[in-house]
């Protein structure tokens, strides 16, 4: 076992961290916001907006995310339109932004059907007690439909942010020199790629299991209401179920 | 013709005698299934109505009407002599026409659920000043110290802080009251409030009610509880297939069943 190349390694590859991070923090952002938006569309109750978010969902979850970031970098380009747009063309040029987009493109399709179906698993009783207290719709969601689906997407929302980290490795294949591009060069240089990928493999699996144990904790700290009650737990410990 | 119309301004008009609720030829189908067939009632403050009847009778259905839980597809509620008021869609329906003063009536009329519906990820303590801060938008101190009063009064104060999936049904019930109560209503409805509990826990959630009765809150309670109906309450009325059968007086009707539904009805209840 070679230590100082496993160690060099880590470390270069440890550097491009912030890369994948930035991917990770915004492509998951503008995810969320577009995911947010397709779903007040669907649960608007608009003919047009059920139609389109299925019609976005069915592209956008059922095509690979490689196909989509390979067509919006080097696809979108060939038209002189977007060549020639003041706003498209700059974002566009930039292989780091089209990651962003493309993967916030493909993960809003997936978030928006977990929070439609979180939407539609908060028990009926309690959105109309909500009602029957005279609470307005705004009001309504605020403090029960949002709170109670927010618990019930969480699980799930958790798992497909993890698949993003992961994807965030799709970058390297336009370009960006992010964790997965950095591993990849240096396993051309060195022609050693058992060390370098498992220095990869492990770092990519540190960073998951950061996110799910936060996740889990976010989890638990929102659900006292699904743990035993006060003096059951006086007696036992409650242990929190991370991972 | 004439006195009808008299009247009619009269009950619009008169603010001392206006009805806590007035509902008036109250219709409404489920697709081709007709529930409510044209029901009146009139409850006057201080009332405490027991609306029975055997399941499928429309008695449920009669009181989300009042509180437009559901639409109804016709007929007019008064909540304080104020009429809501509806308009009718494109294709036909009835519609609330200001859901703002749907909302405002609602909020004077606290409603308690056959389920209890209290809102799960807060504790009891926020179930209770939930509506009041944010509806009635009463200071939230005030409301704290009202809903630990409540909270008192109902025997339920040691779990105030518990979640309500930690409590039983019978204290998840009476902590719903308190959260009804919280709202300081005008009318009190009270949907089947001990149905879904186990016979042990029916007691608990009784006794609350028959102070509430003595205080002398407006009430209208839909319930198979035959001695509360018959002992606690001003008024009973007993619908039969989405039609009032019978409205009277509780111990005079009891004693002597006016309709053949209602003495039937009892007798199921009796054996």
């Amino acid at each position: 076992m070679d230590f100082d190349f496993y160690l060099s390694t880590m470390w270069s590859v440890l550097k491009a961290l912030p890369l994948t991070l930035e991917i990770w923090f915004f492509g998951i952002a503008f995810g969320l916001i577009i995911a947010s938006g397709l779903t007040w569309l669907r649960a608007s109750g608009y003919k047009f907006g059920e139609y389109f978010t299925r019609a976005y969902v069915f592209v956008f979850r059922g095509s690979p995310l490689l196909v989509q970031l390979y067509l919006i970098y080097f696809g979108l380009s060939q038209f002189d339109f977007v060549r020639h747009s003041p706003i498209l063309w700059p974002i566009l040029r930039d292989p780091m932004y089209c990651t962003i987009v493309a993967m916030a493109l493909n993960t809003a399709a997936y978030e928006s059907e977990i929070f439609r179906g979180a939407l539609r698993a908060v028990p009926v009783g309690q959105i109309e007690a909500a009602k029957a207290f005279g609470m307005s719709a705004f009001t309504r969601f605020r403090l029960v439909t949002l709170p109670i689906a927010l618990r019930l997407a969480l699980p799930a929302y958790s798992t497909e942010i993890i698949l993003m980290t992961k994807a965030t490795a799709l970058a390297s294949v336009v370009t960006i020199m992010e964790m997965m591009g950095t591993a990849q060069k240096i396993q051309h240089d060195t022609f050693r790629p058992i060390e370098v990928l498992t220095c990869a493999g492990v770092i990519y699996l540190l960073l998951n299991l950061s996110i799910a144990r936060l996740f889990a904790w976010v989890e638990y700290r929102l659900s006292p209401h699904l743990r035993p009650p006060p003096e059951q737990s006086q007696q036992i410990k409650p242990v929190p179920e991370v991972l | 013709m004439s006195a009808n119309v008299a009247a009619a301004a009269q009950a619009a008009s008169s603010p001392d005698d206006k009805a806590a609720i007035s509902v008036k030829d109250l219709r409404k189908c489920f697709g081709d299934h007709e529930v409510l067939k044209g029901i009146s009632l009139e409850a006057h403050k201080g009332d405490v109505i027991s609306i029975l009847g055997s399941s499928g009778s429309g008695k449920s259905t009669m009181l989300r009407c009042i509180n437009l839980l559901e639409t109804p597809d016709s007929g007019e509620v008064r909540v304080d002599g104020e009429l809501i008021q509806m308009k009718r869609s494109r294709d036909g329906h009835q519609l609330p026409a200001d859901i703002r003063q749907v909302e405002r009536i609602r909020a004077n009329l606290a409603m308690v659920f056959q389920s209890f519906n209290l809102w799960s990820h807060m504790t009891v303590l926020e179930n209770l000043v939930a509506a009041p801060t944010h509806v009635l938008k009463r200071p939230r101190a005030e409301c704290l110290e009202q809903a630990e009063a409540l909270l008192k009064r109902v025997g339920i104060w040691e779990r105030r802080n518990y979640y309500p999936p930690h409590m039983s049904g019978g204290q998840q019930q009476r902590a719903a009251i308190a959260r009804a109560l919280a709202m300081n209503p005008k009318v009190m409805l009270f949907d089947e409030p001990t149905s879904a509990l186990d016979p042990e826990l029916v007691g608990e959630v009784l006794r609350v009610m028959r102070s509430l009765a003595e205080e002398g809150r407006t009430m209208l309670v839909v319930t198979h509880e035959m001695g509360f109906a018959r002992d606690v309450s001003s008024k009973v009325m007993f619908l039969h297939k989405g039609e009032v059968d019978t409205v009277g007086e509780p111990k005079e009707m009891f004693a002597r069943p006016p309709t053949p539904q209602f003495k039937q009805f009892i007798a199921n209840f009796n054996k």
